[in-house]
């Protein structure tokens, strides 16, 4: 590697299309085989394998979802026994926040935002795949102990008593909480990387006010979590030192407090339903302009509904604490910010539907699954509306009508706008477009089969019957709607099928998609599909907000990068102006070592605290490994 | 897609320190995560202290010695760290060596006088919830220590190495100090929680 300084630098300056794509090639291809594949920090390969892994556990928890239906179809069935169903109910909820959820919005943000900002990696690949590793290694944790019938069984929230050393033995509620350890570490080092890429890795010329929707959206997520997580990294570490060196934090006979759990988790938990909800936002607002064939209407509106949404997002968390008793004006200052949190939401919608309305609207598949989105959110935002008054939850609390709001909202509000996103950049990830006929009977049969299931939980919940029961009694007059909600979920089930086959049949033998088969306005759309390593031949200079609608006589762009190196650009905050060429890490074995030393560290904490002490060392090698310089072009400035 | 070049980034620096580089940012990002982190434990010392009854419960207040003299010693340090900082700016890198041997040793002495403040609680971390959360209080921001003293002994050892002389190394260096003083500002909070908010 040393001998590269003493050749001089190669530039794209004046370099044959095809010369300097080789070149590029060169530089920032990962090597083959699976070593290579270990060690590529290319944040498009490094997406896509979260993404799979995303849906990989969405087909996990579903299948729990089935054996839960199945189990409640008719009065004291037997298909499950109640600590089984105990542990499915635990495993469906945490599998499906944890692992799914927050994991495909943060992979399709890592995926997307270098590609929208026009840049060639993300701010620091190397965490990236560390952070990769990490989550696959929670994920594992959470299902191997489910496979071994040890699985958690304290619920998704794990509340003390239940959760702590008294009530909760064995290692159930540890797993639990080191789960969520290994899903934050990952979830933090993705923000810090979205944060730094958006601020810094903008292409020349995309000031503040042309960055594209999307990009806003995760931004905000992004800074969400970073404020939010280290509540609930606060929570499960403390949880387990309740629970193995008997600290006293959840313990009323020792000054300790049970609410108190209640509160960390929720300063996290509600926030969390806008870090899935934020990036949804911006997957609408870029499939709507794009369909309805023109730019979105109310961009500044949006920024600043998306902005208020996240800071509005940590003043509501009381409101899941209703019923426990809290001070009265404390009870109302939380309802009136929960209802406050209407108006971004309100102010999103009015958008969304001002731009189908202005446009001249293409109902394609994406926008189908939008239009669905629209719909439902309505629905779950009204519950949610109806929840946020304090006599109204004390009737609700702890019923099937919770579950019908929280599954409207995160459904219809992140799930619908997902498949909308995965049917509009298939074709970019891929380079095949997915089947607009299979694409519409998913949909039909997903947006039915959700609201045939979903929607009698709301009446199930008004006439009483409770979350979480294993069965009921054939007395209770729940088993007709029970009935009716698992054969609905049946069809729920089929649609979900039918997208998974079309999914990979395209991916097999699709169509060939072309850099641009929607004609849409965003930076993505401007190199081929699948991108190469690289991402760009050259890097664009922004000049409007969606740069391959105004561009006159071709893509303007910058020349004078280095090709010999991994080399992009690095921009101001505010105006992007260029600030400096700088250089974006190789590919490196030592992230994935690192990643395994920390799960070695954090599974071993479970059983003893001087997993601690030891754990570290290794994990001090492996970063030291990770960041001592090699003598690379990359070092040099 | 047909191209046309408009800016020409070759003069560009092939890497700026500062505002100008991700590192930066990064170590930001890292403050505001770990800032959040302290921000909600002081948080909950203070929820545990609005419930009990006396505070702090089943104990005396704790022995004001041997923090105060951590809380100085790190107050001082803020010189030397300063002055890093400086010399990597303007890439001195005698003068960074020797500085950073200084720091090395400035990060390491706080840890010994952190033993003589665990016991100096006189509750144990597991007695109850007041001895839990001082326990965390101290055991979070020791950890801090101990990450800056490993990260400020390695950058020691890389300056010495032949890698040392290089915009990105002082960068690194200035990053390191930004971080140091991040765990002294973080201290203060904690000090003033810790030792001085059972005695009132």
């Amino acid at each position: 590697m040393i001998e590269d300084r003493k050749r001089p630098p190669l530039t794209d300056d004046g370099l044959d299309d095809s010369v300097l794509e080789r070149h590029l090639s060169q530089t920032w291809s990962a090597s083959p085989g699976f070593w290579g594949a270990l060690a590529t920090v290319d944040h498009k390969v490094i997406a896509r394998r979260y993404i799979v892994t995303a849906f990989v556990f969405l087909i996990l928890g579903g299948l729990l979802a089935v054996a839960m239906r199945i189990q409640l179809a008719w009065p004291e069935a037997r298909f499950l026994d109640p600590d089984r169903y105990n542990q499915i109910f635990t495993t469906h909820g945490s599998t499906m926040m944890f692992l799914f959820a927050v994991p495909v919005m943060e992979a399709m943000a890592i995926y997307l935002v270098p590609l929208m900002v026009g840049t060639r990696n993300i701010a620091f690949p190397r965490l990236n795949a560390f952070s990769y590793w990490i989550i696959l290694i929670g994920g594992l944790l959470l299902w191997i102990s489910f496979a071994l019938d040890a699985a958690p069984d304290v619920g998704w929230f794990a509340y003390v008593p239940l959760s702590g050393p008294e009530y909760g033995p064995g290692k159930r509620a540890d797993i639990w909480a080191q789960m969520i350890t290994f899903t934050e570490l990952s979830a933090l080092a993705v923000a810090v990387e979205i944060v730094v890429t958006v601020f810094k890795q903008r292409a020349p010329g995309m000031s503040l006010d042309r960055i594209p929707l999307l990009v806003w959206s995760m931004l905000v997520m992004a800074f969400i979590v970073i404020m939010a997580m280290p509540a609930i990294m606060f929570a499960s570490s403390t949880l387990i030192l309740d629970r193995l060196v008997e600290t006293q934090f959840y313990n009323p006979a020792e000054g300790g407090d049970a609410l108190l759990w209640q509160h960390v988790f929720w300063f996290f938990g509600h926030p969390e339903v806008y870090i899935i909800f934020l990036p949804a936002a911006g997957m609408v607002s870029t499939i709507v302009a794009t369909f309805s064939r023109r730019p979105i209407f109310g961009y500044l509106p949006l920024v600043m509904a998306f902005i208020a949404t996240g800071i509005l997002a940590f003043g509501l968390w009381v409101h899941h604490m209703f019923v426990v008793g809290l001070p009265r004006l404390g009870e109302s200052f939380f309802t009136a910010s929960s209802m406050a949190i209407a108006v971004p939401a309100g102010i999103q919608i009015f958008c969304w539907l001002a731009t189908l309305w202005l446009g001249r609207p293409v109902f394609t598949t994406p926008l189908l699954f939008v239009i669905g989105f629209i719909v439902t959110f309505v629905i779950g935002g009204l519950t949610g509306v109806m929840v946020a008054s304090v006599p109204f939850d004390a009737q609700v609390h702890d019923t099937y009508f919770v579950v019908a709001h929280f599954h409207y909202v995160l459904v219809g509000g992140a799930v619908f706008p997902l498949l909308g996103a995965i049917y509009y950049w298939f074709p970019k990830m891929t380079g095949r477009m997915m089947s607009e006929t299979l694409g519409r009977w998913a949909f039909g049969l997903i947006f039915l089969g959700f609201n045939l299931t979903f929607f009698p939980m709301h009446i199930l919940g008004l006439q009483g019957m409770p979350r979480r029961v294993y069965t009921y009694q054939p007395e209770l007059p729940w088993a007709g709607l029970n009935l009716f909600i698992s054969l609905s979920a049946l069809v729920l089930v089929s649609g979900f099928v039918i997208f998974f086959i079309d999914a990979l049949r395209s991916w097999r033998s699709g169509k060939p998609a072309g850099p641009d088969p929607w004609s849409a306005g965003t930076l993505e759309w401007a190199t081929a599909s699948p991108p190469p390593a690289y991402n760009f031949r050259r890097i664009p200079v922004v000049e409007a907000r969606e740069p391959l609608w105004s561009r006159s006589e071709g893509l303007a762009v910058t020349k004078g990068l280095q090709v010999d190196r991994r080399e992009l650009i690095v921009s101001s905050v505010v105006e992007a102006l260029p600030e400096a060429r700088e250089s974006s890490p190789r590919d490196s074995i030592w992230p994935f070592w690192a990643a395994i030393a920390t799960s070695l560290m954090l599974i071993g904490s479970i059983f003893t605290p001087w997993a601690v002490v030891w754990g570290s060392i290794p994990i001090a090698v492996t970063l030291i490994g990770w960041f001592w310089p090699k003598g690379t072009v990359e070092d040099t400035s | 897609m047909k191209e046309r070049v408009v800016l020409d980034v070759s003069k560009l620096p092939m890497h700026d320190m500062g505002i100008a580089s991700p590192a930066w940012w990064g170590t930001c990002a890292f403050m505001l995560i770990e800032g959040s982190g302290f921000a909600l434990a002081i948080a909950i010392y203070f929820y545990l202290f609005s419930l009990a009854p006396k505070w702090p419960i089943d104990a005396p207040s704790p022995d004001l010695f041997a923090g105060t003299v951590l809380t100085a010693l790190l107050l001082a340090s803020i010189v030397p760290n300063i002055l890093v900082s400086r010399w990597a700016k303007a890439r001195a890198l005698a003068k960074v060596r020797i500085g950073l041997i200084v720091m090395s040793l400035l990060a390491a002495a706080p840890l010994a006088l952190r033993i003589f403040e665990f016991p100096a609680m006189h509750v144990s971390w597991d007695e109850n919830a007041y001895g839990s959360i001082v326990w965390t209080l101290l055991g979070l921001h020791t950890t801090h220590i101990i990450t800056d003293l490993i990260d400020t002994l390695v950058l020691t050892c890389l300056m010495f190495s032949r890698h040392g002389d290089n915009t990105r190394r002082y960068g690194d260096v200035e990053d390191n100090a930004l971080y140091w003083n991040f765990v002294i500002v973080a201290w203060l909070p904690l000090y003033v929680c810790i030792y001085w908010v059972p005695r009132l």
